[in-house]
């Protein structure tokens, strides 16, 4: 914790530091416009697609990609995979930050931003899915920031209020599952409302259950995924208790996740035999469906089982990265490109460099902060006054 | 008297009495408010004249447009609602010429946008009009996602007061007093709509049918489309040939979401049980192999004590007789040398006796 002793500038200049710096001053400059031009501004967004890449990417990717936390704090707590309980704090850490930015992105994206607690707090439309993702997401905020809290109290030497917050781990945990299940589905619930709009093979009354289903394996291989990334780039952080449980995670993880890859395989074909959508497999959208269900549902979840029966660690990270790619074209296809697929080419949407921008912004930052975090508090390593306390 | 403004009277009286209290989304089987006032569109008497266009700007207060309403040129482009246009009329080709629409909001019995919101901005009033108060709108625009119509529009360029804009069916200006009837329905030169109670105008659309064979479509647009609407469309051509689609169904936007939001209480009550169960299941597994731990540790403690006490005991006693052995040995070796020596001694003494006796 002591290495900031040569703090002059010339330090600072890694590569890493000059393009997150570019970055985020690109990100800032967007959000003045967006503050000061408002939507137009910045954004393609017209009255056929209010809805693009900040809800597609910064919401549903997002949330999606955030699924790592219940998945595995469930996994260790309540399934009683004990030895996963090293990658449990990375995957917390890397959740809560995931919802924060979230949140943040909806700031830019909703046009009064200021008004986002009025739901909740103000006038309360319980009959919309989104009241309900909005709950959720509050409510499942601020369970993630207990959980984490240990981390940071253990940082700062609070055992009191440490011990205290450790006793709730179990309610956390459950309290957790419940709100992962429900927002995660009602994001995929969203668009039940719009079967005139989202093409036939993507809209089914099952989108919830598609959405849970698939959050799970977004969150596994995300969870493989950041682990890979943490241990080429963080891996002085972690202690020998991390390091020696972190093949026993990714293995568990990658037979975990091709069995929950295979169910929502068959989850997807039982929407298409239920709404008998098989004569649309022969159109554009058709193909296009065929190379979301086979190339990025299917193929991932036999790699993972060859992966995990081989112990093939680079087959494996290399599934996972594949499995969140097939999550994020899934949330474009349900949000982007399957819907208002009624619409003329000329009148469709496609997004602003500016949206990119905030979207990349959005990413950089939580990757700042996350290394910001994980160099300081207990994260990749147990602290010393707590080891074999969990 | 006109037949419109007759009728319009009608709904606005039907309006006070009908319906005591605003609709909420999500009733059962809703039937709609049958004596509430609603507007039918006849598609044959359409001639594109946009003055209902015109009429709309003006009483909506909506700034002025680029291309002005005589224009009837722009009527070959496909035009849509936007913030500052809250009805348009399109023009469609078809075999027998052209055919006029005019397109807003359908005011639909159980609102799409009403059901979506998550601040409820959006309520259906008993004068049929969807009413939008911006007052509590976060602009997160999830009603133009979910309107089938496609009507809500955003003020994208607005920074601080941006606004969901669409038709009001001049709710707020007739129930001021300053308007008898929607402004647009008002200027028709051709009355190709009319103002009344909904089921007065279903019977009115169906008597035309009749007197007119041949002429239309026998179908009332908006009857029963995504739960019926209050604004309803008759035509001569098919309604899909003059933009409204025809396979949005009969199912209310609520219905189409009921089963999710059904869903969350059966996951909030079964979820902690379930989870709560499984991690009963591992507790009880982990402790009952801890305790078989516990009692084979015991067992095989005792189990090697016994042996060790055993093997203890025999070595003690093995030892025990070796020892003896070794003291007897030890006592017959002293015995025999101290005899031995005795033998010596006397030997000796024997031998010094002559010497002694000779030395006298």
């Amino acid at each position: 914790m002591s290495t900031e002793t040569s703090t002059d500038f010339k330090s600072y200049l890694t590569p890493f530091n000059i393009i997150t710096g570019l970055i985020i001053i690109a990100g800032l400059i967007v959000t003045v416009i967006r503050f000061t031009g408002g939507l137009a501004a910045v954004t393609n967004l017209d009255d056929n697609y209010p809805w693009g890449i900040w809800i597609s990417f910064d919401l549903l990717c997002g949330v999606a990609l955030a699924a790592g936390g219940y998945t595995t704090a469930a996994a260790c707590y309540v399934f009683g995979f004990k030895k996963y309980q090293s990658a449990v704090r990375p995957a917390v850490l890397t959740a809560f930050l995931g919802y924060v930015l979230v949140v943040l992105a909806l700031h830019y994206d909703v046009g009064r931003p200021w008004r986002l607690p009025y739901p909740i707090f103000v006038q309360q439309g319980t009959t919309s899915l989104l009241f309900e993702v909005g709950l959720c997401v509050f409510l499942y905020l601020t369970v993630l920031f207990l959980e984490f809290l240990p981390a940071l109290f253990e940082w700062k030497g609070w055992k009191k209020l440490r011990e205290v917050l450790v006793k709730m781990t179990l309610v956390l945990v459950i309290f957790g599952v419940v709100l992962s299940t429900l927002h995660q589905s009602s994001l995929g619930a969203l668009y039940t409302i719009a079967p005139s709009k989202l093409h036939p093979l993507w809209y089914s009354a099952y989108l919830p259950v598609f959405f849970f289903v698939s959050s799970i394996a977004a969150g596994l291989s995300m969870v493989i995924f950041e682990g890979t990334l943490s241990h080429k780039y963080l891996h002085r952080m972690m202690d020998s208790e991390y390091n020696r449980n972190h093949n026993d995670v990714i293995l568990g993880f990658a037979k975990g996740c091709s069995w929950v890859l295979f169910g929502y395989f068959a989850l997807k074909m039982i929407g298409l035999t239920y709404d008998n959508n098989w004569h649309y497999l022969a159109t554009g959208f058709g193909v296009w469906f065929l190379v979301e269900l086979l190339g990025f549902v299917a193929l991932p979840a036999f790699l993972f089982a060859v992966g995990a029966r081989d112990n093939n660690f680079p087959l494996i990270k290399w599934t996972a990265i594949l499995t969140v790619l097939g999550i994020v074209l899934n949330r474009f296809n349900v949000s982007l490109i399957a819907f208002n697929y009624h619409l003329p080419s000329e009148d469709r949407y496609f997004p602003h460099i500016m949206e990119i921008i905030i979207s990349v912004f959005i990413v950089t930052v939580g990757i700042v902060a996350f290394r910001f975090i994980s160099t300081r508090m207990p994260v990749f390593f147990e602290h010393p006054d707590y080891k074999g306390q969990h | 008297m006109k037949r419109r403004s007759f009728l319009g009277l009608m709904g606005a009286a039907g309006a006070g009495l009908a319906v005591p209290a605003p609709a909420r989304a999500g009733v059962k089987d809703f039937r709609g408010f049958l004596e509430t006032p609603g507007v039918l569109f006849d598609g044959t008497r359409c001639i594109g004249c946009r003055k209902c266009e015109l009429a709309c700007n003006q009483v909506n207060n909506l700034p002025e447009p680029e291309v002005p309403f005589d224009n009837l040129e722009i009527l070959d482009s496909r035009r849509r609602t936007d913030a500052s246009t809250f009805t348009v009329v399109n023009k469609f080709e078809t075999p027998n010429g052209p055919v006029y629409r005019k397109n807003q909001c359908n005011h639909c019995l159980e609102p799409a946008c009403a059901s979506s919101c998550f601040v409820a901005a959006f309520r259906k009033n008993t004068d049929s009009a969807v009413d939008y108060d911006d007052s509590v709108c976060v602009g997160c625009r999830y009603c133009m996602i979910a309107c089938p119509f496609e009507i809500p529009t955003y003020e994208y360029h607005k920074v601080l007061t941006p606004r969901v804009m669409k038709c009001t069916l001049c709710g707020p200006q007739m129930r001021a007093g300053e308007l008898r009837l929607p402004g647009c329905v008002d200027i028709c030169p051709v009355e190709a709509m009319i103002y009344g109670p909904r089921n007065e105008l279903i019977n009115l659309a169906n008597r035309r049918f009749k007197q007119f064979p041949g002429r239309y479509v026998e179908q009332i647009y908006g009857e029963h489309e995504m739960g019926g609407t209050s604004w309803m469309y008759i035509s001569g051509t098919p309604f899909r040939q003059v933009g409204l689609r025809e396979d949005l169904g009969t199912k209310s936007a609520p219905e189409l979401t009921a089963g999710a939001l059904a869903a969350v209480p059966v996951v909030v009550a079964v979820w902690p049980v379930l989870l709560g169960g499984i991690y009963a299941i591992n507790k009880r597994k982990e402790k009952i192999a801890a305790q078989e731990q516990k009692q084979a540790v015991a067992a095989a403690v005792a189990k090697s004590k016994e042996e060790a006490e055993e093997k203890l005991a025999t070595s003690l006693s093995k030892a025990e007789e070796a020892a003896n052995r070794r003291v007897d040995n030890e006592v017959k070796k002293a015995v025999k040398e101290a005899l031995a020596k005795k033998e010596e001694e006397l030997k000796a003494a024997d031998a010094s006796k002559p010497d002694e006796e000779e030395g006298k």
